[in-house]
């Protein structure tokens, strides 16, 4: 199926050359080398780690993400599981409280449902529930899917769920540097830590250092500087939301875009700062509206940065609908850069 | 390998201090200083006994609401466990976990589910750990028979003998689901999995005989530590008393008081320490002692618990998450 093979054929926009040494001219792959380079390092930095998941070890390797590395680390320390996504959970969570740091890969988010027990009930109460005597040091890492059809049970963004429960730390990289980084910081944290990716990203090639490092959870940051609007978006809507901020710039907007990166613990303070000197918001997200991601950044804005608010905060979400299979329908369920455009347009100038 | 005497008179002791303490905790809730739902372990008292008496400090348990017998059975400290009841600050929990919460890290209880089926993936992940750590540790899971109507348990067995870890899984199958029997949920008498003859050793025995529980326990955690793989132990009990609270507290109705009756004649304490007092391996003088030496510990359990400071809400956002 064509969506199962993504080819990486568009390089990140430069936002990204200023937080890496060397800016444009550093190595530039593919977002799937990027987190598979960080799986392989931690594979052969730390013993503890290992990588499980239904078909973590087929040809294509999970989009590539996990492609060849039972064959470097073992099938003892790179195994396929069986498709049994609850009792699987568990296991890594005892695992993780047996001294190791899993990495479980779930091809989609619609499969974590399958797994809520576990990492709901499980591993986010585990360190609160025994006063801080147990902690359980996981990654779960899931992709969601878009396009060809793949319909209402196979492109669910379900963020706004997990971002629900404490004890849960939530990350959603944008950029093959993040991707990266933000794996290592996770199979680094002593938490359970779940990775929402997207098909999407896995289409950008980005410049990513050779040597591990980690990107802090819980911290933001401004992909584009700009005066008039903050635009928070996350996973590859930040792509598409600084494309219509560069676009908007001839138009004479100038908008700020900020990646939140971790949407648990959220960088409240950076989109606030941000806020206080825009004085407009407008926030994207690849789920639904409805008591999801950009309903909870809306309300926190309005707490705690109301008196800066001089527009209606805008939000641009898919519609609260199941994803339908149909291409047509699919094109106009999806939301991208030119509703982005839009909202700004509208968030600035109230047309 | 035999039970010794010393050991007879251990599990025999063992036995007593967890019914004696779960009928403390059963005659002081009315008191309503135990602000948590206990499940108390009366009538079941012979499995953790047995089971934990085969295993090594470092072996490490799995177990689920009705946990005192097994927190106390692995070694776990009585003060900890009753100021966690008390929702102290000394507790083994600190108070955020309560009865059904309970942990002890050192003796390798690393931590109770209270969502039926939750903790037996779970202990098959420590036997994963322990596996590929290449320790010669075991993980054993006790549940329920509550617990055998949900799929982790059917999961995490094909997974365990997929993998063959050193997991012993122990069903407690004391006939009820809170008001529900076990005739209404499961399809004849299947609750017994046999699995793969090859891959996975299997009994069903009474779950009322120390010695019984002792002797087969043993035989699946000695091959469990040789590497060759995961084992299942129907344990056949009775839960004499409701599912959850003190006497009073269980609902009238839903079960035959001549089934109860029937059962507390074959109390597995009582039991027991007839057979051994036949034996000539106790003695009443022992008995006394024993019971004295148990109702001080518990006095100053209590003692210890009731005098513990409260946490605060200064305590509310600890915890959270581990840095």
């Amino acid at each position: 199926m064509p969506w199962s093979r993504i080819r990486p054929d568009t390089n990140e926009p430069e936002f990204m050359s200023a937080a890496v040494d060397g800016g444009l001219q550093g190595r530039r792959i593919s977002y799937a080398e990027a987190t598979n380079e960080a799986l392989s390092q931690a594979l052969s930095l730390d013993p503890r780690v290992f990588v499980m998941g239904q078909g973590v070890d087929d040809p294509s390797g999970m989009f590539g993400a996990t492609k060849n590395l039972h064959m470097a680390y073992g099938r003892e320390r790179v195994f396929d599981t069986p498709l049994a996504e609850t009792a699987l959970s568990g296991i890594a969570v005892g695992a993780a409280l047996g001294g190791m740091r899993p990495v479980y890969f779930h091809n989609r988010p619609d499969f974590l449902l399958l797994a809520m027990d576990q990492l709901v009930n499980h591993a986010a109460k585990w360190f609160y529930m025994f006063g801080g005597a147990a902690n359980v040091p996981l990654v779960f890492w899931a992709c969601v899917g878009r396009g060809w059809g793949s319909a209402a049970q196979h492109s669910q963004a379900l963020q706004g769920l997990f971002m629900h429960v404490p004890g849960l730390k939530l990350v959603m990289p944008s950029t093959c540097f993040d991707a990266k980084g933000l794996m290592l910081a996770a199979i680094a944290d002593k938490n359970p830590v779940l990775i929402i990716d997207h098909r999407m990203n896995f289409k950008q090639r980005g410049i990513v250092p050779e040597e591990p490092y980690t990107v802090p959870i819980g911290k933001g940051v401004i992909r584009r500087k700009g005066t008039d609007c903050t635009v928070v978006a996350v996973s590859h809507l930040v792509t598409d939301a600084f494309i219509a901020a560069q676009e908007l710039a001839g138009e004479g907007i100038e908008a700020e875009v900020i990646d939140p990166r971790t949407l648990r613990p959220l960088d409240e303070d950076l989109i606030l700062e941000s806020v206080s000197r825009t004085g407009r918001l407008v926030i994207c997200d690849t789920g639904w509206k409805t008591g999801g991601v950009t309903a909870e950044i809306s309300a926190m804005v309005a707490e705690k940065g109301f008196q800066h608010l001089k527009a209606p905060i805008a939000r641009v979400t898919n519609p609260d609908l199941p994803t339908p299979a149909g291409y047509t329908l699919e094109q106009a369920y999806y939301i991208g850069k030119d509703d982005i455009r839009k909202a700004i347009v509208r968030t600035v100038r109230g047309q | 390998m035999s039970l010794t005497k010393d050991a007879k008179r251990g599990m025999l002791r063992t036995m007593l201090r967890i019914r004696r303490v779960q009928e403390r905790i059963e005659s002081e809730y009315l008191k309503d200083e135990m602000k948590t739902p206990v499940h108390l372990y009366i009538g079941q008292e012979a499995i953790a006994t047995g089971v934990c008496a085969t295993l090594r400090k470092d072996d490490a348990i799995n177990s689920n609401h009705r946990s005192h017998g097994h927190y106390l059975a692995k070694g776990g400290d009585l003060k900890a466990m009753m100021a966690e009841l008390f929702c102290r600050t000394t507790g083994c929990s600190k108070g955020y976990g309560g009865s059904m919460h309970l942990v002890d890290v050192e003796h390798g209880n690393l931590g109770t589910s209270a969502i039926v089926g939750g903790g037996i993936p779970i202990g098959t992940g420590l036997g994963l750990a322990f596996q590929m750590q290449k320790l010669d540790r075991v993980s054993v899971v006790f549940f329920g028979d509550g617990a055998a109507d949900e799929g982790t348990l059917y999961e995490s067995l094909n997974f365990a003998m997929l993998k063959n870890l050193p997991v012993v899984y122990v069903m407690e199958n004391n006939g009820w689901a809170v008001c529900s029997p076990t005739a209404t949920r499961h399809c004849g008498d299947n609750v017994f999995h046999k699995g793969a003859q090859d891959r996975l050793f299997s009994a069903k025995i009474d779950g009322n005989d120390p010695e019984a529980v002792y002797e087969t326990t043993l035989k699946a955690v000695e091959r469990a530590r040789r590497g060759e793989g995961p084992s299942f132990i129907e344990c056949t009990t009775y839960r004499i008393l409701g599912h959850a609270g003190c006497v009073s507290q269980d609902p009238k109705g839903y079960r035959d008081p001549a089934e109860i009756e029937s059962w507390r004649e074959r109390c597995p304490v009582c039991a027991y320490q007839s057979k051994l007092q036949a034996e000539g391996v106790v003695n009443a003088s022992f008995l006394a002692d024993v019971e004295a030496e148990i109702a001080a510990e518990i006095d100053v359990a209590f003692d210890f618990a009731r005098q513990s400071p409260l946490p605060t809400a200064a305590d509310l956002h600890k915890y959270l998450f581990c840095e």
